[in-house]
């Protein structure tokens, strides 16, 4: 019998998450069905650009101003992140950055000084496409005014390579929420799109009930998918929970990213809120490199391929740095 | 004619009765980055008004346990009515941003 093809499984991301986040990597995975190839350009007249292989990175929570316990090293696992980035044997075409870029402060000045202090150390990337959303330590006091006038709007969409990217900003009213207004001009963006487009949402918090006693969570993200829902290939790319996390809900596979400036433990582990203590022999522990590898329940067997594919290997501080130096980058 | 007499004599009695009393209110005052108190105590299906204040800048209370979620600005009351509706100890986080230590505002309820 012939096997069936699922046309959301030409496309592959495998993310490979460096303190920060991750790097992913968009493309034809391996071993599919050169249908599923024929397939890419096809999509490509229905979507608009076609889908073409390309590899991105996700940074997050770099909290530049930040100091002190438990982390003393202020902006050195971000600088670090950002040097091994640029060490990578094929440079990423686009960075996104999933907010608290900076971590408050209501000294005269000082906000708009870390903004630029921030801005510096990412303008040491090769890469010259960087997005941001807003964190609330970057956008929760003020409503966003100081942020959108540093980095631009908080929230907005554009096209890359086939796939549409969408940031969202659930920071700027205080509360976690993504708001009525925002919610309008998401369902409007989307509207144009055909549901087998490869969507990315990034955005600070995440959009599910991940532990709301620790604010982690969304009050309106149940709608954002529900707009989402129809679509057979999302990828929501979040921060703010400093850790690792994957979560899968309808079509849509939620990621979370290390922090750059000190990691938060297990929910399901403590009730305790506190950062994981500062460790001197290890200075980047949890913020260190990962590369993940999984494979998606209920992928398509038929093609042997999935609709997004993880992959992880985990190595610990400096090793990480090294190895990704070495050129960690590799199919 | 009759009737009007009775509906008068109901409303003198109602007059005099004394009033029965509305739901409990509990004041709890937040600001950065506390509540209090920081631990109220309330019972299983009995109503209470929960009156919030802020002394500096805007709050929030997010209880899932208590179906209680709002913003407490300062400079006013914020009134909020609780039944709960289930025994057990439930957190309540400020869930406005207000500042560094706004990630472990929290108190707690306990329901018996």
């Amino acid at each position: 019998m012939e096997k069936t093809f699922d046309r959301r499984a030409f496309l592959k991301i495998t993310g490979t998450t460096l303190g920060a986040g991750a790097l992913y990597r968009v493309g034809a995975a391996a071993g599919v069905d050169p249908r599923a190839l024929a397939l890419a350009g096809t999509l490509g007249s229905q979507n608009g650009e076609r889908v073409t292989p390309f590899t991105f990175v996700q940074f997050s929570d770099t909290h530049v101003g930040f100091e002190g316990p438990p982390d003393p090293l202020g902006t050195r696992a971000f600088e670090t992140a950002v040097a091994a980035v640029n060490a990578l044997p094929r440079q990423p075409e686009l960075v996104l950055f999933t907010g608290d870029l900076t971590h408050d402060s209501e000294k005269e000045g000082e906000s708009l000084a870390r903004m630029r202090r921030f801005q510096e150390i990412a303008g040491r990337l090769r890469v010259k496409a960087l997005k941001f959303v807003p964190g609330e330590h970057d956008a929760g006091l003020d409503g966003g005014a100081l942020y959108r006038s540093v980095f631009g709007e908080s929230h907005y969409a554009f096209d890359h390579r086939g796939v549409h990217f969408i940031a969202l900003d659930n920071v700027s009213q205080g509360r976690p929420v993504v708001g009525p207004e925002q919610l309008a001009w998401l369902g409007r963006d989307l509207a144009r799109f055909d549901r087998s487009a490869p969507i990315v949402v990034f955005t600070h918090r995440p959009l599910f009930d991940l532990k709301p006693e620790w604010e982690w969570y969304t009050g309106d993200g149940d709608q954002v998918m529900n707009l989402l829902a129809p679509f057979e290939n999302v990828t929501v790319l979040y921060g703010h929970i400093h850790r690792n996390h994957t979560f899968q809900s309808g079509h849509a596979r939620h990621l979370a990213a290390r922090s750059l400036i000190f990691a938060f433990p297990d929910p399901q582990r403590t009730e305790d809120k506190k950062p994981d203590p500062f460790d001197p022999s290890a200075p980047f522990r949890n913020l260190g490199i990962r590369q993940m590898d999984l494979a998606l329940q209920g992928g398509k067997a038929a093609l042997g391929v999935d609709e997004v594919e993880l992959t992880t290997r985990e190595f610990a501080g400096t090793v990480g740095i090294n190895q990704i130096l070495k050129g960690v980058d590799t199919e | 004619m009759k009737a009007l007499k009775t509906a008068l004599a109901i409303a003198c009695l109602a007059f005099w009765l004394p009033a029965q009393p509305g739901p409990r209110e509990i004041a709890i005052t937040a600001r950065r980055f506390e509540y209090t108190p920081r631990e109220v105590r309330l019972k299983k299906g009995e109503p209470v008004i929960l009156v919030l204040k802020s002394e500096d800048v805007t709050h929030g209370m997010l209880c899932r346990g208590l179906a209680l979620d709002t913003d407490i600005a300062p400079g006013k009351e914020t009134r909020v009515t609780v039944t709960p509706a289930k025994e057990g100890e439930f957190t309540a986080i400020c869930n406005h941003f207000c500042g560094s230590g706004h990630g472990n505002m929290k108190m707690k309820f306990i329901v018996e």
